[in-house]
């Protein structure tokens, strides 16, 4: 025993190695489990020179907002010393990420959300609260246009976002396909829509473009088309109310545009990746109901010259265009994690992004309507298509419903539109009832008060 | 007589080294017992860490009501009792028949799947025993959809599966002229069969690896003596593979139950968040339950009852396959 081989202890020497290699592996482990998710507390400042930043992606890639973003951190750096590592989430995932975030506590510092998921984030009070002492922080609450400001969190209570940037939808029409049918001016009403619709398809491309599979965006139309009939998906006490007479009809009224009408081809029942954007800008579909869509087609090579853009269709007859709600509003807020262990320095970067200089740079690159007012009023955002996003963002878009329950309500409605797209696809009748019977399964699905 | 002899090599061995031996060799002893636990100890301490604590936490949420004005702080949501569980099981009302329903799909699904997978595989496996030019690149091309990403994998059929310009349509109508016109396969009823489809195709090659493994166990000889006895192909693979291969196939079709039950993946990437109804597996639908509506308690309620249902199921299988097999070897 005593004369080991010298193999055989380079190898008992290597096990011993080995054995206390693996101990510290799981002390470390154990003691990194132990360490994380540490939720308490509301901010600090304890990292002042760095931040961590949630875009969302608002360009054609998530490349392409990479490029948009870092000379603007680098400007921040510049003038703050923080140095900003930005993320940008794919739409996918970015809820998913900031529920897990909150969940775990472990988040950015800032983050962009969508605006009308601010209710729904603000009652988990993962995010900062923006009260009059903040807000002065940033120069006001009356920098920001009203329309922009609905859309920050729930009525009464401290908003839980600022706004960032603003999109409204429009009608996108291929002025080519347009003046082969014969077809002089964009329609104003869905009547009209239907109308031009047969002329379009007898010249053998299809009309309009949807995302059938796409819940958010089906959500989007349906708001409209409901405010439309004066219709309401949220009682005034926020109970869901899905059944009710208006919002059938107006369910109706657009799965019926695959249905009855024929306007939107079948295939885009299963379209969830903006196909009908590359539908569209590819020249084989005449019509897009989109929001902000200029920099998107620009990306996938049709030239601003080539496409007319006019406001989103209304019912025909009185009250008409202008006054009829014909979008929502839409747009991305900026928020600050409550988190946060650089407090100062996301409040600083949230000045910043909100800044005029930095307003007019954003919201051109990403073909949005700055939300702040001084900055609205510049040149740049006065082009004709910029003009109808501008007009439909002050006169005749609604804020989605600001409450609680609206992650929930965009899945529970959204699927029972997805759900119905599939069945006017595969020739199945969708009818009062068939439309009816889906909501309701959708509402009760919404928590129980 | 037997006391030196038990004790001479012993003493011979420690001659050397007087009276630290006995102790050096006990915490020789001690460390050769000691070792292979402490090479474990990281393998357990992941396993306490990813599979067994998850899993009490998950137990512990579906006790509770954890909605979106908890998240943030985990123990101020109030206990429900097993309020989780009467909504998850309450079968008259729309979120345990919904469950139910997904349930059913699941379980139409997992006896079809899996009962494909085996069938291919085990016929893949059995043909391929023989020796013949190009086995060995027949083997690893079937190989593949068991090595490919699954994403990867998945993604491609949902191009293949796209109404407008898949291939599958193009195959079916346009070449074929099978189908009236083009057919939807990502929604609607079709879609069972495309989720089948995939699910299929992903897990048959494994079936095959694991078969052909078991085959390699079976004597040749077995199979001259029942050729010379006069037994036919089909008589040889009922009378000699099948019964050889038991083993090996009990516990192959245990695995591709649990994970075809399971899967999530599949269904996730293709159909996304919200599955159509005909194609709507547990797995994506207790996801839509927690994640997409935001109360995990009762998505903690319903992953506890999946749990349990595999549980028993699996337990049932193994008493039933091994009683068979302890009649059998009797």
């Amino acid at each position: 025993m005593s004369a080991i081989p010298e193999g055989t202890r380079e190898t008992m020497r290597s096990i011993r190695a080995a054995a206390i290699g693996a101990v510290t592996m799981s002390l470390a482990l154990a003691a990194s489990a132990c360490g994380g998710g540490s939720s308490s507390g509301g901010g600090s400042n304890d990292s002042p020179k760095t931040l961590t930043y949630w875009a969302s992606n608002q360009g054609a890639s998530i490349a392409v907002d990479k490029k948009v973003l870092q000379p603007e951190l680098d400007k921040f750096e510049k003038q703050t010393g923080i140095k900003v590592k930005v993320e940008v989430v794919p739409w996918s995932d970015l809820l998913n990420r900031i529920l897990t975030a909150t969940t775990s506590g472990q988040g950015p510092d800032v983050l962009n959300i969508g605006n009308t998921w601010s209710a729904s984030l603000q009652a988990t009070g993962a995010l900062l609260p923006w009260d009059a002492k903040n807000f002065a922080k940033i120069g006001g609450k009356d920098r920001f246009v009203d329309s922009a400001l609905g859309s920050t969190g729930a009525e009464g209570k401290d908003p839980a976002a600022v706004p960032l940037y603003s999109m409204a939808y429009a009608l996108y029409y291929n002025k080519e396909i347009f003046a082969d049918a014969g077809i002089s001016k964009p329609p104003a009403t869905w009547d009209e829509l239907v109308a031009d619709g047969k002329k379009i398809k007898a010249k053998g491309k299809s009309p309009l473009g949807a995302e059938g599979s796409s819940l958010a965006e089906n959500i989007h139309h349906v708001f409209v088309f409901a405010k439309q009939h004066g219709a309401d998906f949220f009682t005034a006490d926020g109970k869901p109310d899905f059944t009710n007479d208006g919002v059938v009809t107006a369910v109706k009224q657009y799965v019926d545009l695959m249905a009855k009408d024929k306007v939107i081809p079948t295939g885009n029942a299963e379209y969830a990746q903006n196909q009908s954007v590359s539908d569209f800008a590819k020249g084989k579909q005449a019509m897009l109901l989109w929001q902000s869509a200029a920099s998107n087609l620009k990306s996938q090579g049709m030239s601003d010259s080539s496409y007319g853009i006019a406001p989103v269709p209304v019912q025909s007859g009185t009250p008409g265009t202008g006054t009829q709600v014909n979008s929502m509003v839409a747009g991305i807020n900026l928020a600050v994690f409550k988190n946060t262990d650089n407090l100062d320095g996301a409040t600083k970067f949230v000045k910043f992004m909100t800044g005029d200089a930095e307003q007019k740079v954003l919201n051109t690159a990403y073909s949005s309507i700055p939300p702040v007012k001084a900055a609205q009023t510049d040149s740049t955002f006065n082009s004709p298509s910029n003009a109808v996003l501008k007009d439909t963002l002050a006169k005749s878009a609604a804020a989605l419903p600001q409450v609680a329950d609206e992650s929930q309500f965009e899945t529970a409605v959204g699927t029972a539109v997805k759900d119905l797209f599939a069945d006017a696809a595969a020739g199945r009748a969708v009818t009062t009832d068939s439309v009816k019977a889906k909501l309701e399964k959708a509402q009760q699905q919404m928590p129980a008060k | 007589m037997t006391t030196t002899s038990l004790k001479e090599p012993l003493r011979g061995s420690s001659s050397g080294a007087a009276a630290r031996e006995p102790r050096r060799r006990r915490t020789g002893r001690i460390r050769r017992i000691g070792l292979p636990y402490l090479l474990l100890l990281p393998a357990l301490l992941l396993e306490l860490l990813v599979h067994l604590v998850p899993m009490v936490i998950g137990i512990v949420m579906s006790f509770k009501e954890l909605t979106q004005f908890y998240i943030r702080d985990w123990g101020t949501a109030p206990w429900s009792g097993l309020g989780n569980y009467k909504v998850s099981v309450d079968f008259d009302a729309p979120v345990g028949q919904a469950l139910l329903h997904s349930f059913y799909v699941t379980v139409g699904f997992t006896l079809l799947s899996v009962g494909l997978c085996w069938l291919i595989g085990t016929a893949a496996a059995v043909y391929m025993q023989d020796t013949f030019r190009g086995r060995g690149l027949l083997r690893a091309l079937f190989l593949v959809p068991y090595a490919l990403p699954v994403y990867t994998a998945v993604i491609t059929w949902v191009f293949m599966f796209q109404h407008d310009n898949g291939l599958v349509n193009h195959v079916l109508h346009d070449q074929l002229h099978l189908t009236g016109k083009p057919s939807f396969w990502l929604i609607g009823d079709n879609s069972f069969y495309a989720l089948l489809t995939v699910s299929v195709w992903k897990g048959w090659p494994f079936a095959f690896l694991i078969v052909m493994a078991g085959l390699q166990n079976i004597p040749r000889e077995l199979y001259e003596a029942a050729a010379l006895d006069g037994a036919g192909m089909w008589q040889q693979i009922r009378r000699i593979t099948l019964p050889s291969l038991r083993p090996v196939n009990q516990v192959l079709v245990l695995v591709l139950f649990l994970w075809t039950f399971n899967d999530f993946n599949t269904p996730f990437v293709l159909f996304g968040k919200a599955a159509p109804e005909a194609a709507d597996l547990i797995s994506v639908h207790i996801y839509q339950a927690s994640f997409v509506t935001w109360n995990f308690g009762t998505g903690s309620a319903m992953s506890v009852l999946l749990l349990l249902f595999l549980l028993v199921v699996t337990g049932v299988y193994l008493v039933l396959t091994s009683r068979g097999r302890r009649s059998a070897d009797v």
